[in-house]
């Protein structure tokens, strides 16, 4: 009886916490999103399937369908350049490993804003990556490498890499490398041996690192707002928008409903397949 | 090409991308022109300039202050949901887990609106106050990680041994378990103070008039202020951010 007092005493003060400011403003979302809205900001009386009806107008669908495009280019950018990597520190000595290891973190413990910044003045039409573009003659003086959505892409692919280098190199560490070389000399060719013995066994970091990179720009604000320009708009945006510029709470509420949807889902499937390659091991004895 | 060669040419690849924008900003912090594509010489004005924005050092004051704060509470809540998380194995530890561990999922954007609708409904003045719960909020998950991790690595033999000897639960906790967490919960404290400090989509929902922290007074400044001013920032900023790092690195090392 002592020990179930301990564990609610002990559990009580982050349960509490987290309960009043996360799960209760989180579920104020919902409620928010089926409330009819008045022209001040504020909400009026009763209930309305409004809200959630304007998700589907075009204008909306556009930017849930640009959201989506943008998270999942960026993905699949972030996974190509992090296998490698994480293949390389892997193979690499541990005094190697550690000092780039480092060298990949440090620069994120710089402020996000700043790296957004700098990417902002290195793209600028007066700035030193367009310069040098012009003087090698890949690009025209007037072609302009901010506000598109390359740009967004570009600065998404920058922010979130580590997030997929880490967890791959951590898949890519525990493989052992003998198996490379087993299936070699079973006539494997190398890249057969990377395909089908190397891939297949990092999955678990692989989904890991999808998961790491996708929900994070899903959510992306920030950086379609600095870079982007208003033709790149992504949910982010819009959900600021209705809430600082319109102050049209509900909408910026089922807005927020259906970003929350768009991450879910994926995120489920995620696991499910997550929970389906560790039976497999399982079963495989590995 | 050689697997091996081509990943080191990728790794090399994505190292150059991380660096150059940070590179090209600290070297466009010494240039007298407004703008980084031309050379004007080599200048401090915009360091000079820095020291006279009464702005920058009042809302780094509140970005000190929120973050020391949610520092300090996220750490003792984080450390004491770790211990409950690593004791237990009850259902209501099963709800707990899942409570902390949602938002480390949950985008920022939507953690932000939640809060702000939230603060609004209950009729909370928006300002520090609001900006310091939601900064404990999301440090709490983290630190909990940080150390529940660590806890899971303790040495038994040790608990074992002090149980044998007639330990109870609290004197394991305080004789021998704190001093061994000791160091995850620096780390933990050191990455919610980062986090804070760095944080800037949750707090801009949250912010009220007068609560400027450093990253809206950055944000304010790209969006409509001087550019130069942000480059002679960023790399005061980068410098303090590599010494923490360099002064902690070594720290660690010396222990091991």
């Amino acid at each position: 009886m002592k020990s179930k007092f301990e564990e609610v005493g002990l559990t009580f003060p982050s349960a509490l916490w987290l309960l009043v400011f996360f799960l209760i403003p989180t579920s104020v979302i919902i409620f928010y999103a089926f409330k009819p809205g008045d022209l001040y900001g504020g909400i009026q009386e009763g209930w309305t399937l409004d809200n959630i009806k304007n998700l589907f107008t075009p204008h909306h669908l556009v930017i849930l369908w640009r959201t989506i495009w943008f998270s999942l280019i960026t993905t699949a950018v972030c996974l190509l350049l992090a296998l490698p990597t994480g293949f390389f520190l892997a193979q690499t000595s541990l005094k190697n490993r550690r000092i780039l290891l480092l060298l990949i973190v440090v620069p994120f413990w710089t402020s996000f804003l700043i790296r957004v910044f700098a990417w902002k003045s290195l793209l600028h039409p007066e700035g030193f990556l367009k310069k040098t573009l012009v003087f090698l003659h890949f690009v025209n003086d007037d072609t302009l490498l901010l506000y598109n959505a390359g740009a967004v892409l570009l600065v998404m692919i920058y922010t979130y890499l580590p997030f997929a280098i880490l967890p791959l190199f951590t898949a890519a560490e525990k493989f052992n490398f003998n198996l490379f070389e087993a299936a070699m000399d079973l006539g494997a060719s190398r890249s057969q041996a990377f395909y089908k013995v190397f891939i297949p066994s990092i999955k678990p970091g692989i989904l890991t690192a999808f998961l790491m990179v996708f929900i994070p720009a899903m959510g992306a604000y920030v950086i379609p707002d600095i870079v982007g320009g208003i033709n790149n708009e992504v949910l982010g945006n819009k959900i600021a928008q209705r809430t600082f510029v319109d102050r049209d709470l509900p909408e910026a509420s089922s807005l927020s409903l259906a970003l929350a949807m768009a991450v879910l889902l994926p995120m489920m499937v995620i696991f499910w397949l997550q929970a389906d390659s560790d039976k497999k091991i399982k079963k495989k004895g590995f | 090409m050689n697997m091996k060669r081509f990943s080191f040419w990728v790794t090399f690849a994505v190292l150059v991308f991380f660096y150059l924008p940070i590179l090209m900003l600290v070297i466009t912090s010494f240039n007298e022109s407004r703008f980084g594509g031309v050379w004007r010489g080599f200048s401090m004005r915009w360091y000079f300039q820095l020291f006279s924005e009464e702005t920058l050092w009042k809302a780094l004051k509140n970005s000190l202050l929120i973050g020391i704060g949610a520092t300090l509470v996220s750490s003792v809540l984080g450390t004491l949901a770790a211990l409950s998380l690593h004791r237990y194995r009850s259902m209501l530890q099963k709800a707990h887990y899942g409570l902390i561990y949602t938002p480390l999922v949950v985008p920022d954007v939507l953690m932000g609106i939640s809060l702000l609708l939230f603060f609004v409904t209950i009729h909370l003045q928006l300002g520090l106050f609001t900006i310091f719960v939601a900064h404990t909020t999301f440090c709490l998950s983290y630190v909990t990680f940080v150390i529940l991790s660590r806890l899971q690595t303790l040495d038994h033999a040790i608990i074992e041994a002090a149980e044998d000897l007639g330990a109870n639960y609290w004197q394991i906790f305080w004789r021998i378990k704190l001093p061994q967490l000791f160091p995850a919960i620096l780390s933990g404290a050191l990455l919610a103070f980062t986090l804070s400090i760095d944080d800037f989509v949750i707090t801009f929902f949250v912010a009220g008039p007068g609560s400027t922290t450093l990253p809206i007074y950055i944000y304010s400044l790209m969006k409509f202020g001087s550019t130069p001013i942000i480059n002679a920032l960023s790399t005061v900023l980068i410098v303090a951010t590599f010494a923490i790092v360099w002064i902690v690195q070594s720290i660690t090392r010396e222990q091991k």
